[in-house]
């Protein structure tokens, strides 16, 4: 009885969700048949889309384009409100007038990732071919195939180079990908809270997650779409693995400890007694209203296949041999699924390649998505690394107004932040 | 090994009227051709790095601090949160042309295998540390009877991050034991002014306030 009850049922419907998929509130653009997504399966993905947002303006020269890459479960929605949730952009925190990612200064876009669910084509797309969902007829997608989706957007948008990458987790594994793959694009990358390859530890939570989601009896191999249903006990079961994976023990116990929720006393049952509890059943549940079961099965995936190294018979430096861009890697003490140690090995690899990195380990008890919260120390670095590399690319004069206004408008923004 | 004969002429630093850098980073940075790679270990807050840059120097740090990486990154500087001790046998041989060593050996646990791996990484190394047999700190022992402090190096002995110091002549015999040949070799005295070339080696180890050394790989072999 109460294991029924343990996660509730979504309150927004499958259909809000398929229509998102398809015709996303964001733009988007269209790639036909004569532009093919060409795929690292082997397969060419046409016709397929990409949904985007972009914040502030592009300038004259095109040079203050900064690119946001996302992580596993989030979206396009960086900084404004998002459609299915009606809940605030996932990085207003940095994002907006006079924030790190100042909208004044930098052209802002972020892109729903090939094989996600918010507009991009994926698992949640119709299938042309069928006039269903694709469903697990979707091909296997990678890391280097988002990024290769998000190059032919900056195509079509008119963008050449990138004042920036910048990403944490899974979107820091895409901006260690553009790096690699368009070194010539990126004048500087922030990869944040994460690593060159996916590690056996994290793939193990990801299968864990999968099997959770497959062992849902509303799954039916994927074709739930046809049936009206939707795992979402599996996939807030997978929620709630993952989410416990991006919190660490100090937070965990910082926030909860081991207070009960709304009772003194245990009801000897598998009620959520603890707080804890009932935090990751909500987190579960609220988690399967924006987000598409296969669409976490696909993108899991991706990470999982991740490994920048293996393209290079191993030799991590190879990867970056020679390149201009300038990095600054930024790492969490908490962070136990990507562990500084991974970062270590990245900025080793980039000094061995003699590339020009900076790197910063922040002290913070909150674990892997401190990337997400307020964290004023990263929140300077990430700043003053931007401020730097606009000034290196000669942005200071043209775009940047002078310093006492730009001290200004930043005391207003924290004046309004309180 | 008499360090007057290893002592090549400073070449006349320019000084800084401005006062807005160290002579001794001044004297670093005279030692530094132009478009040279260099690794600052223990940058600080990149003062020296930006004094490198400022000259068509190609210039990188390692710096244990967050506060100092932070500053570091804010003026646009390449610097990387690390420890000497551990980090420094990660970077390949030869990565860097010159490798610096400012101010920071007598805070490493481990000095030695530190310089061995400063001249792995960096054809020639530019070791910079304050001078234990300096006149002051002699006195303050010797008649004190307490470990000395100065105003470069404030610490009481409970509460410094400095463990390993050592005077002038130890240093030239460390580098004397690894087979380090001393290219240059310069004493600055309490103000940061060369003490005079001409005196002999003992007034440098009792008057240099800090040494200043360019050192290469020694041709000895191993």
């Amino acid at each position: 009885m109460t294991q029924l009850q343990s996660v509730s049922s979504p309150s927004i419907h499958s259909e809000d969700r398929a229509h998102e998929a398809d015709h996303p509130t964001s733009p988007v653009v269209k790639f036909g048949f004569e532009q093919p997504l060409k795929l690292d399966c082997g397969i060419d993905l046409a016709p397929f889309q990409i949904a985007y947002q972009t914040y502030g303006e592009l300038n004259a020269d095109r040079s203050n384009a900064i690119l946001i890459c996302h992580a596993l479960t989030l979206d396009q929605h960086v900084a404004n409100v998002h459609p299915l949730t009606g809940k605030a952009g996932w990085w207003e925190i940095m994002v907006g007038p006079g924030r790190p990612l100042d909208t004044d200064r930098y052209f802002i876009i972020c892109s729903n990732v090939i094989g996600g669910c918010m507009g991009s084509t994926g698992p949640a797309s119709t299938n042309p071919a069928t006039g269903k969902a694709w469903g697990l007829d979707f091909p296997i997608i990678t890391i280097p195939d988002m990024v290769r989706a998000q190059a032919m957007l900056l195509d079509r948008l008119g963008i050449e180079t990138l004042l920036c990458v910048i990403g944490g987790s899974m979107g820091g594994m895409q901006v260690l990908q553009w790096t690699a793959a368009y070194p010539e694009r990126v004048f500087s990358a922030l990869p944040v809270a994460c690593s060159t390859r996916h590690s056996a530890q994290n793939i193990a939570f990801h299968e864990l997650g999968r099997q959770a989601v497959m062992a849902d009896p509303d799954w039916h191999h994927g074709r739930y779409f046809e049936r009206s249903t939707h795992p979402h006990r599996g996939l807030a079961v997978a929620r709630m693995a993952g989410h416990i994976t991006y919190l660490s023990d100090a937070a965990l116990h910082r926030k909860f400890g081991r207070r009960m929720q709304d009772r003194e006393l245990p009801t000897f049952s598998f009620d959520a007694d603890f707080q804890v509890e009932s935090y990751l059943r909500y987190q579960g549940s609220s988690f399967v209203e924006r987000f598409d079961a296969n669409s976490y099965l696909y993108l899991t995936r991706a990470m999982d296949y991740f490994d920048i190294a293996a393209d290079h018979d191993g030799v991590l430096a190879e990867a970056f041999r020679g390149i201009k861009t300038r990095f600054c890697v930024v790492s969490f003490t908490s962070d136990w699924l990507f562990p500084t140690s991974e970062s270590r090995a990245l900025v080793h690899a980039l000094n061995a390649s003699s590339a020009r990195v900076s790197f910063a380990e922040i002290e913070t008890d909150r674990g892997h998505d401190a990337f997400l919260l307020d964290v004023p120390e990263f929140f300077d670095i990430s700043r003053a690394f931007l401020e730097s590399a606009g000034k290196a690319r000669g942005l200071e004069s043209k775009a940047f107004s002078s310093e006492v206004d730009t001290g200004s408008r930043e005391e207003n923004a924290s004046k309004q932040e309180r | 090994m008499a360090l007057q004969e290893q002592a090549l002429p400073l070449g006349g630093i320019a000084p800084d009227r401005t006062g807005k850098y160290r002579t001794d980073h001044l004297l670093v940075a005279e030692m530094i051709p132009a478009g040279s790679k260099v690794l600052d270990v223990g940058c600080g807050d990149g003062e020296l790095l930006q004094l490198l840059e400022s000259r068509g120097i190609d210039g990188r740090g390692i710096e244990l601090s967050r506060e100092g990486v932070n500053r570091c990154v804010a003026k646009g500087l390449a610097v990387v949160q690390g420890d000497a001790d551990t980090d420094l046998v990660n970077y390949p041989d030869d990565a860097f042309d010159y490798v610096i060593l400012s101010q920071t050996l007598q805070a490493t646990r481990q000095p030695k295998p530190v310089l061995e791996n400063l001249l792995r990484i960096g054809r020639r190394a530019i070791v910079s540390f304050p001078n234990f047999g300096f006149w002051k700190m002699r006195l303050q022992l010797l008649v004190g009877g307490h470990m000395p402090r100065t105003e470069n190096l404030p610490a009481t002995w409970y509460d410094t991050p400095n463990i390993h110091f050592c005077t002038i002549k130890d240093f030239v015999q460390l580098c004397d034991e690894i087979n380090v040949k001393m290219e240059r070799a310069v004493a600055l005295d309490l103000y940061g002014r060369p003490v005079p070339l001409n005196l002999p080696w003992w007034v440098w180890n009792m008057f240099g306030e800090q040494g200043v050394f360019l050192l290469s790989r020694g041709g000895k072999g191993r």
